[in-house]
């Protein structure tokens, strides 16, 4: 490795913590496993070092052991040593003293955000009282002096009215507020070193962007060394001066930050550089392309070369629209009290319009609660509509009998998020995959001669296949699945019927981005090889430029606008997705944004009093094919 | 909160409307005909339509409902067929022995079935939980009226210490509050180890570690005020049916309770005596739910402001 070349100013200044050699284990069923193995790595003061990995590198295990937490959890620490330097100067090994000693150091000289905001906080105490637990245990403060210092840590983190806050109950916050009050929390004893364990993966893009910038702040201001654990590479580019890649336990690179984006060393770190989904990469280019993949080969120490992606030219622009969309809205209830009477509506989609052409990908993107998953709901039939029209292939879906509905179900599939929850434990992978065709009677081709159900056998075998998966796979259960791999399932189920579009909700957002952009390249495999047509549904502009051939960016339950992909990404007419795109971090230290401005607001609501219609207007064109909302919505724009 | 609570109240009503017809309606729907039971089997014909009569049991069903619930509301339930005493009185003075033992019995099975739960919880797959777990599953599965009799063959036989029956003074309660609370403290202990383990397993009891938060603090305050949720349920719900009075137990330890009164009064067909202690019991898990409600509202914030 290049180290010497990686040598900065700040390498040289004495080590806050120092990293020797950690190794950690976890009990088995066949005796203890190494998830951690021989990692060593140092922070200096002032200095953020980023830990990369994906699922099972050992990234949070490492970050736990840090402050012996992982104790808690049933790990323990085996070999190296832990060097801390307290503020007193004195230098500590943390890995030897039993992990309750350890209580006067933790919260104290090393604080810890965590990944959950919403479960991280403990929800039957009020926001005040925890912070001002720390500070009592730690200062020695009494209740009423902690509690001023809990609302001066709440000014600090820039939260909106603090002294409202202190009574408040964590859950009255949303998430990226609460994600603030840990950040308080964790800062109010001014520790000299902050874990951050993905902070921001729980949170909209826009809200990142904020606490991102605030923690570069604070630390500026405090002069903390900070550990940033992610699987974001666009995270790192945005905040590391040192990056420590890890893979299955070990470190196999280490470097500043412009080294490891430049030039990797490791096959590993070029192969999840490859896999990264980088905003702009598609930049001047008509069509998505697929992620040019490096694998990384295990016998051979280099990557396989990869092979040059093709251009996804799928579109049947001559056909008729598979898909319609017009003026589509749903809202929802909300009734309170015993009589249940009506208080407000949540506006959820409005007057929502858009057509998918046979062989397309269209995108619907934006933030958590601007309605994208509601409209792919309703066009599935999952959710009603209030009102509006869903034309598929020339038919009205309103109109359509049960059995038109029946074929509609077949004809439209789902892909959901959370590929853990999607798919029955109880069932085998095979019957999962079959049971669409089961329910809806669907004859696959086959030989003649064939019984009803080998034809199912053996269409369930070739799906598996077409997936990426093996035939005997059909006979296990998904537990014995990885997250990417049930995804495949999820996705040879979906394809099962020989459907005309397939609606992917999130359908790549819980992967590691290895297996992201596989899924993604498979999706885009199977439009090219079957013609299929998809609605996108994601927040990751990143992964949206990847996949998509037109664009729809929704906001407040409207699309605020709507066009082929190079123009909305190139060319983008409304605030909204400028500053979408805006907050996306880049994967690229180069570009990254030395604008320390603090940046605030929070998502808004889309529940309105009754009677408070929000104003819809027809999208302006602009350019070829590309429209844009020059109305205000929601009053923001 | 205030609101909340009046809410709450109101809806009790129209429950006890409910159930008061049902107590109504199930005497008239049972085989039998209460004038020739309180008659007596040898009355006349002539003599039973006067006690007819005189119970009212003549009149139209409406009539009789409206004389019963108007008496219902007044504490008034008629006389025991068989004691010929006011009902009222009848089961006021059983009550509150069944109460003060059941409040007894609670008491203590809560702490110690509370204690033992946190103890195994977080001593979890160690001897300490081993032993936790092996005096509950015993508790649950030991015959309450066999170690009733034991206790007595020993207290009270053999050392002398305790009275074998009886109610009145502090050494009473002794052994049957701890015959009837041993299978409550059982349950408890092995519900509040799960709850336990659950709670110490989320996110929030981690971020009390990583504040630096010594473990004691971390069991009893952060873990323990989640696992009031689950464990006030639990302790309605077994308070509730103590309350129902312990057949075994008064009749081991001859305790005045409601156990032993109901079970005679449905041997003897007693109608006037069941229908005041169904309401009786429906009344005590409206109230036992109300405040089990309360005090859900108390232990977490969600409801309190929802």
């Amino acid at each position: 490795m290049s180290g010497a070349a990686a040598m900065r100013a700040v390498d040289t200044a004495p080590a806050l913590l120092s990293v020797e050699g950690l190794s950690v284990a976890f009990d088995g069923e066949h005796g203890p496993v190494r998830v951690v193995d021989d990692v060593s790595f140092t922070v200096a003061p002032g200095e953020t070092v980023a830990i990369v990995g994906e699922s099972g590198s050992g990234k949070s295990v490492t970050s736990l052991s840090l402050m012996r937490l992982v104790d808690y959890a049933g790990g323990r620490i085996v070999g190296g040593r832990i060097r801390f330097k307290g503020r007193d100067g004195r230098e500590r090994d943390l890995a030897t003293p039993p992990a309750e000693a350890l209580t006067d150091m933790r919260g104290n000289d090393i604080a810890m955000v965590f990944q959950e905001p919403m479960t991280s906080l403990n929800p039957v105490f009020t926001i005040g009282d925890q912070i001002a637990e720390a500070v009592m245990l730690h200062q020695g403060l009494d209740r009423k002096a902690a509690r001023a210092e809990a609302l001066r840590m709440l000014e600090k983190v820039r939260i909106p009215e603090p002294a409202r806050l202190l009574d408040r109950h964590p859950h009255q916050l949303s998430g990226g507020m609460r994600q603030r009050v840990m950040i308080a929390m964790a800062l109010s004893c001014k520790p000299s070193l902050l874990i951050a364990d993905e902070p921001t993966t729980a949170l909209d893009v826009t809200i990142q962007a904020q606490i991102l910038r605030l923690i570069r702040l604070l630390q500026d201001e405090m002069g903390m060394g900070v550990i940033f654990i992610t699987h974001d590479m666009g995270v790192v580019a945005e905040v590391a001066d040192r990056v420590v890649v890890m893979w299955r336990g070990r470190k196999v690179e280490e470097g500043t930050v412009e080294r490891i984006f430049q030039a990797p060393q490791h096959p590993y770190t070029k192969a999840l550089l490859s896999a990264v989904p980088k905003l702009g990469a598609l930049r001047g280019q008509d069509l998505p392309v697929r992620f040019p993949l490096l694998v990384v080969d295990e016998a051979k120490t280099e990557a396989a070369p990869p092979a040059p992606p093709p251009v996804q030219d799928t579109v049947r622009a001559a056909d008729a629209p598979l898909l319609e969309v017009r003026d589509l809205t749903t809202r929802f209830d909300v009734r309170k009290g015993i009589f249940g009477s009506l208080k407000a509506r949540v506006h959820a989609v409005e007057k929502v319009s858009f057509a998918v052409r046979p062989g397309e990908t269209l995108a619907l993107v934006g933030e958590s609660g601007c309605g994208k998953s509601t409209t792919g709901r309703t066009i599935m039939g999952l959710q009603s509509a209030t009102s509006g029209t869903i034309r598929f292939d020339g038919l009205d879906t309103a109109t359509l009998d049960s059995n038109g509905q029946a074929k509609l179900k077949e004809k439209i599939q789902y892909i959901f998020q959370d590929p853990f929850a999607s798919l029955n434990p109880r069932m085998t992978v095979g019957f999962s995959v079959a049971e669409p065709m089961l329910v809806h009677d669907y004859a696959p081709a086959s030989r003649p001669g064939l019984s009803r159900r080998r034809a199912i056998e053996e269409r369930v075998a070739e799906l598996l296949t077409q997936v990426g998966l093996k035939p005997e796979h059909a006979r296990r259960y998904p537990h014995e699945f990885s997250g990417g791999q049930r995804q495949r399932i999820c996705i040879a189920r979906a394809i099962a019927c020989d459907p005309k579009l397939i609606i992917a909700d999130e359908a790549v957002a819980a992967l590691d981005v290895s297996i992201q952009a596989q899924i993604v390249n498979l999706l885009m495999e199977l439009q090219a090889r079957r013609g299929l047509s998809y609605l996108f549904i994601s927040h990751d502009m990143a992964v949206v430029e990847r996949v998509s051939h037109r664009v729809a960016v929704m906001y407040l339950g409207q699309i605020v606008e709507l066009g082929p992909r190079r123009a909305v990404f190139e060319n983008p007419q409304h605030p909204y997705t400028r500053r979408l795109m805006a907050a996306v971090p880049i994967a690229d230290p180069s570009r990254r944004t030395r604008d320390l401005r603090l940046l605030t607001g929070e998502i808004p609501s889309p529940i309105r009093s009754i009677g408070d219609e929000p104003l819809v207007q027809p999208l302006v064109p602009v350019g070829d094919d590309h429209f844009v909302a020059r109305h205000a919505v929601g009053g923001d724009f | 909160m205030l609101k909340y609570l009046v809410g709450r109240l109101a809806g009790i009503l129209p429950v006890l409307l409910v159930i008061s017809v049902f107590v109504f309606g199930f005497v008239h729907l049972l085989p039998g005909d209460p004038a020739r039971l309180v008659a007596g089997t040898d009355a006349t014909q002539q003599d039973v339509e006067l006690v007819r009569q005189d119970l009212g049991l003549d009149q139209p069903l409406w009539v009789q409902y409206g004389r019963f619930l108007g008496n219902a509301v007044q504490g008034e339930f008629g006389r025991s067929m068989k004691s010929k005493r006011p009902v009222s009185q009848e089961i006021g003075e059983r009550f509150l022995p069944t109460l003060y033992l059941t409040v007894v019995a609670m008491v203590w099975a809560t702490l110690a079935g509370l204690l033992i739960g946190v103890a195994s919880a977080t001593k979890r797959g160690r001897w300490q939980d081993h032993v936790g777990m092996i005096v509950a599953v015993s508790g649950i599965a030991f015959p309450s009226f066999w170690l009733g009799l034991l206790m007595i063959d020993l207290f009270s036989v053999k050392l002398g210490w305790l009275p074998t029956s009886g109610y009145g003074t502090w050494q009473h309660y002794v052994m049957p509050s701890l015959t009837l609370g041993l299978g409550v403290a059982a349950v408890m202990a092995r519900f509040t180890r799960s709850a336990f383990i659950e709670i110490a397993r989320e996110d929030y009891v981690r971020t009390a570690r990583a504040k630096g938060v010594p473990a004691r603090l971390v069991v009893w305050k952060h873990t323990l005020r989640n696992a009031l949720i689950p464990i006030i349920t639990m302790v309605g719900l077994q308070f509730g049916f103590l309350l129902g009075g312990s057949i075994v137990v008064e009749t081991v330890f001859s305790w005045p309770g409601l156990g032993r009164l109901l079970v005679d009064s449905v041997n003897y067909r007693d109608y006037t005596v069941i229908q005041a202690e169904i309401l009786l019991f429906s009344l005590e898990f409206i109230i036992i739910n109300l405040l089990v409600d309360v005090l859900y509202a108390f232990a977490n914030p969600e409801i309190r402001y929802s």
